[in-house]
């Protein structure tokens, strides 16, 4: 009833947590056995080892956050090393999230994590707004995007889906631009651009000044481009942004998705991947729905 | 560590915004250190999605007899001022016990330790004296607080040791800040948790002898996944550079990290 068959990933549910919402893993598996999810996004991997920004990293908003993290991680070396061999004996599928600043970078850590044999696809982050350099510029632009994806595709050993940015103004032209250019699939949506200020002092709270909102605030803008998108491209897509329980992940298969990931709802809850994932069927059940990838794209399917 | 909806069984503003809070529940079995914290999501019966984030606040004393713990907060911001409407009887949800606390091995048997707290540092310090005598540990507590009406706890720490409180206007206690009496007690090992320019101001006093600070940090997961809680390490040598201040703290080595 749950079982979905992307590129790459053979899902005996949809659910995964989100790129940069569950580190490697390790944290959560001392509170529930990951097995039960469907795949496990790891924390985006760059070339070297990078600190991050300064803090506050983070910030509440309503129905949100932002946060500023700056893609820290101990590098892609590091992370083969040390943090996937945890998913060696734990058969739970991988998507390895790649971040970079300059194309050479995306490239050479792309093709490094492809050759991983725990590692079954791999997620091109174009679209952190946290890095002065690189990131946002390959979402935002088409041309550089289709042309890092190509770049990408060529050297991995295994499915790429890239994940879009949503600060963008049109949504489709970047989801064919990276179909055209070979993507496997599609992430979507990153974090939206955001600030807060701090009334007392009356600076920017976070030391970035800005930072990507995230959470159930962001699920109707993240609905509406899945909508749009998965009616223009015939790659599948992963679908995350605000989703909070069984209901919510209904939401986006019916906007086009065909699997999901949930990222800021783990702080909140972090019970929320197996919850939902139990949820799932019951829900389905009470809808009349015997196979879920029936669900895809229905709300704009004739 | 483990997710419960804990029994409010008390809950009463102790000093201006001030709350303390006792919970009941199966957690409180598993909290291993005094300095340790819980996460708390606040309003999540509610269906409201604001404030999203859960509260860090610390365990300030627990029994596991009577599986209750104590948690001492002031109210202010949005989370913090829903939580203080709990009524007892409700139960909330509790992320708990997170990351490491003071280490009352650091004090030898029957030795004596300082403890140091400002303001609502002052908390998670109770359940650390607590366990500090039962070591045998003779403790004197300075507790700096802004003014008379934000003190609390005093007759509780007095009934474990010497106590001296200090507030910033002079309405109760001693005129001043807690860096002002440090010379006047003798100890093996110290222990703080407060306001930054408190802690810098003790790790530039206390040098010579151990010193254990706890710190804060906004907070996205609690459990050490999303990096939003780090802090640089003083020596540029360290092999990672940085420490999480859920998992890795919130209690620290003097100089250990730099104070964010
Ligand atoms: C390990 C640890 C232990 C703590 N123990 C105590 C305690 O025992 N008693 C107590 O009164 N306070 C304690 N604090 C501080 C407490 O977490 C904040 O006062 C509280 O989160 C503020 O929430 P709010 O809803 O009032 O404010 P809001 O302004 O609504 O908070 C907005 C966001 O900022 C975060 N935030 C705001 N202030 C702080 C802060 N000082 N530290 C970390 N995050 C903050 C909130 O968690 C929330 O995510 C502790 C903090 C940490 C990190
Ligand atoms: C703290 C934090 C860190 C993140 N780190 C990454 C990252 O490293 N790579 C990435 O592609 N997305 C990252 N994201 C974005 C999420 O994967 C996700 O796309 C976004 O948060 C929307 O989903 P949500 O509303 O369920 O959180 C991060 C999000 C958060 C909140
Ligand atoms: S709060 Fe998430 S790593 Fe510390």
């Amino acid at each position: 009833m749950l079982d979905v068959h992307l590129p790459g990933l053979k899902l005996k549910n949809p659910v995964m947590p989100a790129s940069g919402c569950f580190a490697f893993g390790a944290e959560y598996s001392n509170l529930y056995d990951l097995k039960v999810l469907g795949a496990v996004t790891i924390k985006a991997a760059t070339l070297a080892p990078r600190y991050g920004n300064p803090t506050p990293r983070v910030a509440e908003t309503p129905g949100g956050m932002l946060n500023a993290i700056g893609l820290q991680n101990p590098g892609v070396d590091e992370i083969i090393r040390k943090e996937l061999p945890r998913f060696e004996e734990n058969k739970v599928p991988v998507i390895a999230n790649i971040a970079g600043s300059e194309m050479d970078d995306y490239v050479l850590t792309a093709e490094k994590m492809s050759q991983q044999s725990a590692v079954n696809a791999l997620e091109l982050n174009i679209s952190c707004p946290n890095v002065k350099h690189g990131g946002i510029t390959f979402g935002t632009v088409p041309e550089v995007a289709a042309e890092l994806t190509a770049k990408v595709k060529a050297v991995s050993e295994k499915p790429v889906y890239v994940k879009l940015s949503p600060n963008v103004t049109d949504i489709v032209a970047m989801a064919k631009a990276v179909e055209e250019a070979g993507a496997d699939g599609l992430s979507m949506i990153n974090t939206l651009l955001g600030m807060r200020i701090d009334l007392r002092t009356q600076k920017p709270v976070l030391s970035n000044l800005t930072g990507g909102l995230s959470g159930p605030a962001i699920k109707p803008v993240a609905i509406r481009m899945i909508y749009e998108v998965s009616q223009k491209v015939s790659i599948p897509i992963i679908g995350m942004g605000g989703i909070q329980n069984a209901d919510d992940v209904i939401e986006f298969f019916l906007a086009g998705a065909s699997a999901v990931a949930v990222g800021t709802a783990n702080f909140v809850d972090p019970f929320v991947c197996p919850k939902i994932i139990t949820e799932l069927p019951e829900k389905l059940n009470a809808m009349g729905v015997s196979d879920i990838n029936e669900l895809v794209g229905r709300s704009w399917k004739k | 560590m483990m997710q419960e909806d804990m029994r409010v069984l008390a809950h009463e503003e102790i000093a201006d915004q001030i709350f303390k809070l006792k919970l009941e529940g199966e957690m409180v079995q598993t909290i291993t250190e005094p300095g340790q914290f819980v996460h708390i999501r606040v309003g999540g019966e509610s269906q409201s999605i604001a404030p999203l984030l859960r509260r860090p606040i610390s365990i300030s004393s627990a029994d596991p007899s009577t599986k209750t713990m104590t948690l001492i907060y002031r109210s202010g911001g949005l989370g913090t001022s829903l939580l203080s409407e709990t009524k007892i009887g409700e139960k909330i949800d509790v992320l708990g016990p997170l990351g490491h606390g003071f280490p009352v091995d650091a004090t030898p048997l029957k030795g004596k330790a300082l403890v140091i707290g400002g303001g609502v540092g002052v908390p998670p310090l109770y359940g650390l004296s607590q366990a500090l005598i039962e070591r045998g540990v003779h403790v004197t507590h300075v507790l700096g607080f802004r003014s008379a009406k934000d003190v609390f706890y005093q007759a509780e720490f007095e009934k474990l040791g010497r106590t001296i409180v200090m507030t910033e206007d002079g309405t109760s206690g001693k005129q001043g800040r807690v860096t002002d009496v440090l010379d006047s007690v003798d100890f093996d090992a110290a222990y703080t948790c407060g306001p930054i320019p408190m802690l810098r101001a003790l790790e530039h006093a206390i040098t010579e002898k151990p010193l254990f600070v706890s710190l804060e940090q906004r907070m996205g997961c609690g459990i050490g996944a999303c990096m939003a809680c780090v802090t640089h390490t003083t020596d540029p040598n360290d092999a990672k550079g940085y420490r999480r201040v859920c998992c890795d703290g919130p209690v620290f080595k003097a100089r250990e990290v730099e104070l964010c």
